[in-house]
């Protein structure tokens, strides 16, 4: 088991090595120089230059690159273009929002996605079924921002129950959990964790079912096992799946979460990349990527530690 | 391709053997956890026989003795990790040997899942015209023999030959994958547990077919099996493996009658008997197999044998020529007077020359 | 294959007409008794006809503003489905926007399937270190979620139709990869490809007769799932501002234009999203379709 986990961690350490060299070699790709976004196009050549040297621009890349990485391995992602201020402050920040976000929004879409599937794998060809398959299409083939867009329609516009935009006047800095800071937090989760549920159920739908025509369960019953503890059984099979699937939803979630949060201005990463993109701040936008890709990396790899922990079949050589 | 149907160029001539296996091995790594790299599988361990021309020859052993990774080896579908094979006389992959693809026109094989043995995605005419197509045949002609080929294994080519394999039944796929085989015209078949997933009824009928068309064509057989009274049926020579080795080879009534190994006997009384005189009450082999990796030095059956002594547990008996019977080889200390064995026969009783059999 | 498949092997000649029709004809027989499945392709047919069709369905010119007529209401006179905040037709900017909405779900598609196939077929077929080496490059790119990816792509090229579609192609050759090569190393180790391999075929030949047709039919299941995600993901691009650039009609882009105009006329500018969403489901249903047909036919 030890060794299981030692590999997985070797393993991942590779993968993270990539993912920092494609983040870096991502705002290289830009045709055109990173330095339009500093100076001026009509700045004297040694503005230029010395801009240059300031940031770094004029040593090879392979060299930019090292010393990024030593910076940022240190925790220093540099400094931001457009504010000024150091990237890996405001990175962090952000990060707690939409961690905030992202986990409400998995927390809901996974709950309601079990029960809805549960539901709908028990009693396959009922009407709880078909609503099931149908809201998991829903689910699957909505594009969250339109539903956004959507609820702000109804609950914002028309209704005026719940504010359409931001994470309240304090900022997220000041947050608390009262319903005056929460009702920021309600539309922008609820369209959030429709990607988890629609996947959810349909996983669990499918498993479910597909557990219950399984003969170890004719067998249970037929030992005079009630249904609370069939059910146990078929959870516990069931659940090493949909804990991956889960896991990486949240992943999912906390990378993509720029549509959503541009729809309600939430203060969180993908609003930060929204930001960085058309600012073409090179540095905020490649430490944002390298923290959202290095979570990504550490989640699969819990994902991956804890499966074989729940399922022993599981341990993948 | 040569079209014609039944041109075999004999080149070795009648006493030649078609085929000569030369102390095969083959072992597969074990995929350890971090530390226990280095550990192999023994496989195939030395493997060394003949099969003459127009022969059968069964093998036989338990699940995990290595007669199908054999078969794989002799059909070329993997390489050994050392020893060589001669087909006719010529060396297999030599350099004045016979081309690889020119062996598969000798060599075919039938495998155990009939089902998974067919490309579901092609008919049953296709699948037998794909094999000549490959060796130049028109798809003209290539239809033509597959048409001739299903009739002749029994079913009618109108209402067979567009079929897919799902619509078929496991011993119409069979038949299926034999006619596939003899589209290539070869001189020898290997059988890989071809019938065992038959019900016994449809068995008997494909079995009867495999025996007509060895007489018609010519052929050569490698029968293997772990079903004790077909092998009997079918071969002339019978060998049974246990864990990558050979352990006794010889004449079919020899083996069935007068087996000399104790794994071999054990095999025998274990299967059950028909008649009620003689019922079979205790089981003949006891405990499990060792492990295939890394398997300890000396007779590999000596723990389960009855009749084990030191001697079995620190030197690993030879194949060797049994004195009352030249074509029958065991490799038992039993058998050898100068092992050491306590029930051995003198040496005046083995008067013949030992005969080993290896490389 | 050939609808009426004959004895000779695909690519060969049709020797005799029988009455097989092959796999995708019993797909096709099959998903046609589906009656949801067979809505959504009607419906699909129906987009994609007035997408293509729309210079010359559409009442009015895309292009055309006007700013008296901004924002009207739906049903308003000559304009059914009222107007956008520049004053021109909204059912024309739609069926107009159905034709680059489209186009970016399925040309990334259709891209990432052939290269990811080939891709995929290769490692899968090959095996061993050649194989590893592949997979644990792709590896790097699952560490991106595919909007951050495609998103990331995107910014770095600079807004732009080609450039969104490459974004997408990128974001999806790695999972099509994926899937390729599970299929393929599956169906490798299967008794009639080593059947294929003892009958002296060289790798082309097999690959091309025995795998490559046993191994389309999971990829394109795959395959087909993506085409809403694409669809999604690249009105999504443009939504963001890095796709498609105004005043063209793109359904990403219309519904980012309009996003100001909900205090006045909500509904309008939920209708762009509100196609992104109808295609999508149309697309899912039917791929789900295909797949219970595949599977039901054995």
């Amino acid at each position: 088991m030890f060794f299981y986990i030692l590999k997985r961690l070797l393993y991942a350490v590779p993968i993270a090595l990539g993912v920092t060299l494609v983040s870096f070699m991502l705002v290289h790709l830009a045709p055109g120089d990173a330095l339009n976004a500093i100076a001026p196009a009509d700045a004297p050549a040694d503005v230029i230059e010395a801009l240059k040297s300031a940031y770094g621009l004029d040593r090879p890349l392979p060299v930019q690159y090292g010393l990024w990485l030593l910076r940022a391995v240190q925790g220093d992602l540099g400094t931001s273009i457009a504010s000024g201020r150091a990237v890996a402050g405001e990175v962090l920040s952000a990060v707690g929002n939409t961690l905030m976000l992202a986990g409400m929004a998995s927390l809901v879409g996974v709950l309601v996605g079990c029960v809805l599937g549960a539901l709908a794998g028990y009693r396959s060809g009922s009407a709880v079924d078909r609503i099931a398959t149908v809201l998991s299409v829903v689910g699957v083939s909505i594009p969250h921002y339109w539903l956004g867009l959507v609820l702000t329609i109804v609950f914002s516009i028309t209704l005026g129950w719940l504010p359409a935009m931001g994470a309240g006047s304090d900022g997220s800095a000041a947050w608390l959990w009262d319903w005056q800071h929460l009702q920021y937090l309600v539309l922008p989760a609820a369209t959030m964790s429709v990607i988890p549920m629609g996947i959810i159920t349909r996983t669990v739908r499918a498993l479910v079912s597909e557990m219950l025509n399984k003969e170890f369960v004719v067998a249970l019953r037929a030992r005079g096992l009630g249904e609370a503890a069939v059910f146990r059984h078929i959870a516990k099979n069931v659940a090493p799946t949909v804990m991956a699937v889960a896991g990486l939803q949240v992943g999912y979630l906390m990378g993509g979460s720029i549509l959503v949060e541009t729809v309600f201005s939430w203060p969180g990463t993908g609003f930060l990349l929204n930001t960085a993109i058309f600012q073409r701040d090179m540095p905020l936008l490649q430490g944002t990527i390298l923290v959202l890709c290095m979570f990504f990396v550490a989640l699969n790899l819990v994902v991956d530690i804890l499966q074989p922990l729940i399922d022993p079949r599981m341990v993948r050589a | 391709m040569n079209t014609s149907p039944l041109i075999h160029q004999d080149r070795g001539g009648p006493k030649q053997a078609l085929l000569e296996v030369r102390d095969l091995k083959k072992y597969f790594p074990v995929r350890g956890s971090f530390g226990a790299a280095g550990k192999f599988v023994h496989a195939v361990d030395g493997v060394s026989f003949a099969v003459a021309k127009g022969q059968t020859l069964g093998i036989v052993g338990e699940s995990g003795c290595g007669k199908s990774t054999t078969a794989r080896l002799v059909a070329k579908l993997m390489a050994p990790d050392s020893g060589s094979m001669v087909f006719d006389g010529d060396g297999v992959d030599e350099f004045r040997g016979i081309a690889l693809k020119d062996f598969r026109r000798n060599l075919q094989m039938v495998f155990q899942d009939s089902f998974a043995s067919l490309n579901p995605r092609l008919t049953v005419a296709q699948t037998i015209a794909f094999g000549p197509q490959v060796h130049g045949m028109s798809a003209k002609d290539a239809e033509r023999l597959a048409r001739d080929l299903l009739m002749r294994v029994g079913m009618e080519p109108d209402q067979f030959g567009a079929r897919y394999p799902h619509e078929l039944s496991g011993g119409q796929r069979q038949r299926v994958n034999i006619a596939r085989a003899l589209a290539f015209d070869p001189r020898l078949l290997i059988l890989d547990e071809a019938v065992a997933a038959l019900d016994k009824s449809v068995q008997a009928q494909v079995l009867n077919l495999l025996q007509e068309l060895k007489a018609e064509r010519q052929l050569t057989y490698l029968f293997i099996s772990h079903d004790l009274h077909v092998v009997h049926y079918l071969s002339d020579q019978v060998m049974v493996m246990y864990l990558g080795q050979i352990v006794e080879i010889g004449p079919v009534e020899r083996i069935y009658g007068h087996a000399m190994h104790p794994y071999t006997q054990a095999l025998l009384s274990a299967v059950p008997s028909m008649d009620p005189a003689h019922r079979t009450m205790s089981s003949p082999i006891s405990g499990d197999p060792p492990n295939p990796i890394d398997p300890p030095a000396g007779c590999r059956f000596h723990d389960r044998c009855p009749k084990a002594q030191a001697i079995c547990q620190s030197q690993a008996p030879r194949l060797m020529v049994v004195a009352t019977d030249p074509a029958h080889q065991v490799a038992c200390h039993l058998n050898d007077p100068h092992a050491g064995h306590g029930n051995a026969p003198s040496v005046e009783y083995a008067a013949t020359a030992l005969n080993e059999v290896s490389a | 294959m050939p609808a009426s498949a004959s004895l000779a092997l695909p690519g060969a000649a049709p020797l005799r007409a029988t009455d097989s029709p092959g796999y995708w004809g019993t797909v096709w027989a099959q998903l046609r008794r589906d009656p949801v499945a067979m809505a959504a392709a009607a419906l699909l047919l129906l987009l994609v006809l007035a997408a293509l069709l729309a210079p010359w369905l559409a009442p009015a010119d895309p292009y055309k503003a006007s700013m008296i007529k901004r924002l009207l209401p739906m049903g308003s006179p000559g304009h059914w489905l009222g107007t956008d905040e520049l004053g021109r037709d909204m059912l024309t900017r739609l069926m107009f926007g159905g034709r680059l909405s489209l186009l970016m779900g399925v040309v990334p598609v259709a891209a990432a399937f052939v290269i990811g196939t080939s891709i995929g077929l290769f490692a899968g077929y090959v095996g061993g270190r050649v194989n590893m080496l592949i997979m644990r490059t792709l590896d790097i790119f699952y560490a991106f979620p595919s909007v951050l990816l495609a998103v990331a792509i995107a910014g770095a090229l600079g807004p732009g139709l080609s450039n969104s579609l490459l974004a997408l192609t990128l974001v999806f050759v790695p999972q099509v990869v994926r899937v390729a090569e599970s299929v393929t190393t599956q169906v490798r180790s299967l008794d009639y490809v080593e059947a294929a391999r003892m009958s002296g075929a060289g790798a082309f030949a097999i690959i091309r007769v025995h795998v490559l047709g046993n191994v389309l039919g999971p990829i394109f299941v795959y395959a087909s799932g993506l085409l809403s995600v694409s669809m999604i993901l690249a009105s999504g691009l443009s939504f963001l501002g890095l796709g498609v650039k105004p005043p063209e009609p793109e359904w990403g882009l219309m519904l980012n234009t309009l996003r100001s105009a909900i205090y006045l006329n909500p509904w309008i500018a939920a209708l762009p999203g509100a196609m992104i969403f109808i295609t999508s489901v149309a697309f899912n249903v039917l791929a789900d379709g295909v797949r219970s047909a595949m599977e039901l036919r054995t």
